[in-house]
């Protein structure tokens, strides 16, 4: 009798826990439906060809667009994915290439740990190596924090994806005479497209919205620049600019550029999903 | 013929030191971003010494620089933060691993949690400021406090939301960790699920969970702009947890570029130093502690 | 008598401390199938990756001893030049995902960077192919990725590439081991074929199979080699009594 009670205050239990379980998880929606219910609401307003096709005017002047935030906000993603893809791929092919050495293990982690890095920290770090050289703030400093950014994500892409690669492969191409080099080149890259592809992908996506790393480096700038050696301005700088003035007209653009923004973040982040299922090779 | 290969077996040896190379970098990377903020900060520390730690004020114009209250204002923030979302995190863990495991309801909370992952910093504090700010400042009158709005609360309740998903997907690995027979001999014996997860689960995963928090906690105090468009620029020591502070990272992005006095800059720069150890403290415990539990 | 192909002289392998292969001598002699057979473990695929320079790839592996290839020492020569003229087959077929079947067969040639124009290329994929009685399954669709046949048919596509080669010798490594039987039939219809022009070294662990299409067989055990000679006299008179017992069923 008196198991049997125990049983059933048992079960219980399990109920109310399993209950508080879902309640609790399903309560994350509430932010996501109201910073997304924010944000769309409020930015679909403003948008429009204009908004993406001019630049900014000055306070008091209706109108006035982005386009030179998004230049810049392409700029940079197009000068950090340069300097940080060819490394992070050839970095992370050496870390799985030799992934029974102590020594691969060791930078394997050492990846991990850099990515922890606060990006703020990145922003100083190429400001004193590249602004207070030159004494100038620069997109291509900008550009050398975010590509810093960039490398572990890319590293860590590549690494796991050529992991997967059975070795049957590798050993077709050296029964043919291949020689190492060819064979990754060749043979083992073209395989992990694929994976490398979306790791790229998404720490581009995420880069396209930093901002703390920008501030004391690509600085931004009211104009339209192309020139990677002057001050350029990014979609995250410019919202940051519109959103601590006082102006509402100018946080009325803020929200708009939010949903630019978000929208292209969600662009790679859902082309990096599509990338990877699309061009995922069977073995 | 041989020429060919000899080409061959050169470009072999060039492309393997290429490789070898590039893994260099990361370490090449690290050293020297050390290395150049320690150089960096060198003035500040030399000039001021123990006063960044034992002093309490921070005024550039004055040359008094303290960094203390960042250090306190960092640590509130953070832990705040955790308190905040730790709950949540371990709940949405619990209901991916366990309960909607291979469900279909999982995948929306995963959506969820990748949308929000996804969400730009700046974003979540343009967000905050408009929406959040207000909402506290009623919450703040109603409780009969100064209604700032902006504060220490305000940037928690951000961060909180934005560690979410990162603490939730560490927490989701280690608890599939957890070896399905275990579970299933506590199952065979009786056990209800809620006794599973606190007698087997729980216990199984409990250090991976906390390496999860841990590297949360690293994510939370070196965020930065959300933070800084909350948190209210307020250069002293907290009074309490609704007062106006500074974390480190947001002094560095309210205050860098308007440094005028290489001391100043310099003591920037020594606030960077001390985010970069932490970050490679906090970072390297949380992967070793993780790390142990995959090999295990 | 035959040519003699390939001579092996005392060959030892190793993984790490692990003797694989123990003081193996044996010749082969050319456009012949030699049949390497024993139970699993016994060396017999080590002992063909010796032949091709694959074993010593393996972390902590090396080998002693001599190979020659006519008279060159494979053991001392460069690798590279040596596995594009000895092709080998693996147990699972594995060809290149990425590639087209008509890429597959060539590729030999285009990853090495070897160039040559197109009708060329098109003549050695379609002879390639023919010999290995795919050309007509596959003819239409050259440009598809190889991924899309059927395990036996990809089998033979891999047998292809290693071809188009023109090696003097392949190695095959259980290749049939993967197949149903109707494939596995085919293949071993196509080996008969194939020694006309190449010499085949064929590790399987299916007596009936060495029985069926070797001229030549080794049995394996442990690490020997106990016994080898022409298939006839291996399976209906064997010297060796160890050997005698493997065929009977007795181990392995």
């Amino acid at each position: 009798m008196n198991e049997y009670i125990s049983s059933k205050k048992r079960e219980r239990i399990d109920k109310i826990f399993k209950f508080s379980i879902y309640i609790i998880t399903f309560t994350i929606l509430i932010p996501l439906f109201l910073i997304f219910g924010f944000i769309i609401t409020n930015g679909i307003k403003n948008i429009s060809i204009e908004f993406l096709i001019k630049n900014p005017v000055p306070v008091g002047e209706t109108g006035g667009g982005i386009l030179n935030a998004l230049i810049g906000t392409f700029i940079l993603i197009i000068l950090s994915s340069v300097l940080a893809i060819p490394f992070g791929i050839t970095a992370g092919i050496y870390l799985s290439e030799n992934s029974n050495k102590k020594y691969a293990q060791y930078i394997s982690t050492f990846v991990d740990v850099f990515q922890g890095i606060p990006s703020i920290v990145l922003g100083i770090i190429a400001y004193v190596w590249i602004v207070l050289p030159v004494k100038k703030f620069s997109a291509l400093s900008g550009a050398v924090a975010l590509s810093i950014m960039m490398l572990p994500t890319i590293i860590k892409a590549t690494e796991e994806t050529l992991k997967m690669i059975p070795y049957s492969l590798k050993e077709a191409a050296y029964s043919l005479g291949v020689p190492y080099h060819r064979t990754i080149l060749k043979v083992i890259l073209p395989a992990a497209f694929s994976g490398i592809l979306s790791g790229t992908l998404v720490s581009i996506g995420r880069i396209s919205g930093e901002t703390a790393p920008l501030l004391f480096t690509a600085f931004g700038s009211n104009l339209l620049e192309w020139n990677i050696f002057k001050p350029m301005n990014s979609l995250p700088l410019l919202i940051f600019n519109y959103a601590k003035s006082p102006y509402p007209e100018w946080h009325e653009l803020a929200w708009s550029a939010s949903l630019v923004l978000i929208t292209i973040v969600f662009l790679f982040n859902l082309l990096a999903s599509i990338g990877e299922k699309k061009w995922k090779i069977k073995f | 013929m041989s020429n060919t290969y000899l080409k061959e077996r050169r470009s072999e040896s060039v492309f393997k030191a290429l490789l070898l190379l590039s893994s260099f970098i990361i370490i090449i990377l690290l050293f020297s971003i050390t290395l150049t903020l320690i150089i960096e900060s060198y003035p500040s520390i030399k000039h001021n010494g123990l006063s960044l730690l034992t002093g309490d004020i921070w005024d550039p114009v004055s040359e008094k620089y303290s960094i203390l209250p960042f250090i306190v204002g960092t640590f509130l923030t953070s832990i705040l933060a955790l308190i905040i979302s730790t709950p949540f995190s371990l709940a949405a863990s619990l209901y991916l691993g366990e309960y909607a495991e291979g469900k279909r309801s999982s995948r929306l909370i995963k959506a969820v949690l990748d949308l929000l992952a996804g969400i730009p910093s700046i974003i979540y504090g343009f967000w905050g400021l408009m929406v959040l700010v207000p909402v506290v400042r009623k919450f703040e009158e109603l409780i009969g406090i100064p209604p700032l709005g902006i504060g220490i609360f305000t940037a928690s309740l951000i961060l909180s939301i934005m560690i979410i998903p990162y603490t939730t997907s560490i927490a989701r690995e280690v608890i599939k960790l957890v070896p399905q027979d275990i579970k299933e001999a506590a199952y065979s014996l009786g056990a209800t699920r809620f006794e599973v997860i606190r007698d087997i689960i729980i216990p199984y995963a409990k250090s991976g969970i906390f390496a999860g928090i841990l590297l949360s906690f690293g994510r939370a105090f070196g965020e930065t702009m959300a933070v800084t468009m909350v948190i209210g620029n307020a250069n002293y020591i907290p009074k309490s947890i609704f007062a106006p502070a500074n974390t480190m990272a947001s002094v560095i992005a309210n205050e860098f570029a308007e440094a005028t006095s290489d001391l100043y800059i310099s003591t920037l720069i020594s606030l960077g130093l001390v985010l970069l150890i932490m970050s490679l403290i906090v970072n390297s415990i949380g992967r070793f502690v993780i790390m142990k539990l995959y090999v295990k | 008598m035959e040519d003699q192909i390939l001579t092996i002289r005392n060959l030892n392998a190793y993984f790490g401390d692990f003797h694989a292969v123990k003081n193996v001598n044996m010749t082969v002699y050319k456009n012949t199938i030699t049949a390497i057979m024993g139970p699993s473990g016994c060396g017999k695929t080590t002992l063909i990756r010796c032949i091709n320079r694959l074993h010593e790839l393996t972390e902590g592996a090396y080998t002693t001893g001599e190979i020659y290839l006519k008279n060159n020492n494979i053991l001392s020569m460069n690798p590279i030049i040596i596995r594009r003229q000895i092709g080998m087959v693996f147990q699972k077929p594995n060809p290149f995902p990425t590639m087209s079947i008509y890429d597959n067969v060539i590729a030999g040639y285009k990853i090495n960077g070897i160039k040559m124009d197109k009708t060329e290329m098109d003549t050695i994929v379609e002879n390639a192919l023919k010999k290995a009685a795919l050309w007509d399954e596959v003819k239409d669709k050259l440009k598809q990725k190889g991924a899309f046949l059927s395990g036996g048919q990809q089998q033979r596509l891999c047998i292809a590439r290693a071809i188009a080669m023109k090696p003097e010798i392949i190695l095959l490594d259980e290749p049939t081991s993967a197949l149903d039987p109707k494939s596995t039939l085919k293949i071993e219809e196509l080996l008969e074929e194939l020694k006309k022009d190449i010499t085949i070294l064929i590790v399987t662990h299916n007596i009936a199979q060495a029985a069926r299409i070797s001229d030549y067989t080794a049995f394996m055990y442990l690490g020997e080699l106990i016994e080898y000679d022409k298939s006839d006299k291996m399976f209906t008179n064997p010297s060796n009594p160890k050997t005698n017992e493997y065929l009977k069923g007795c181990f392995g």
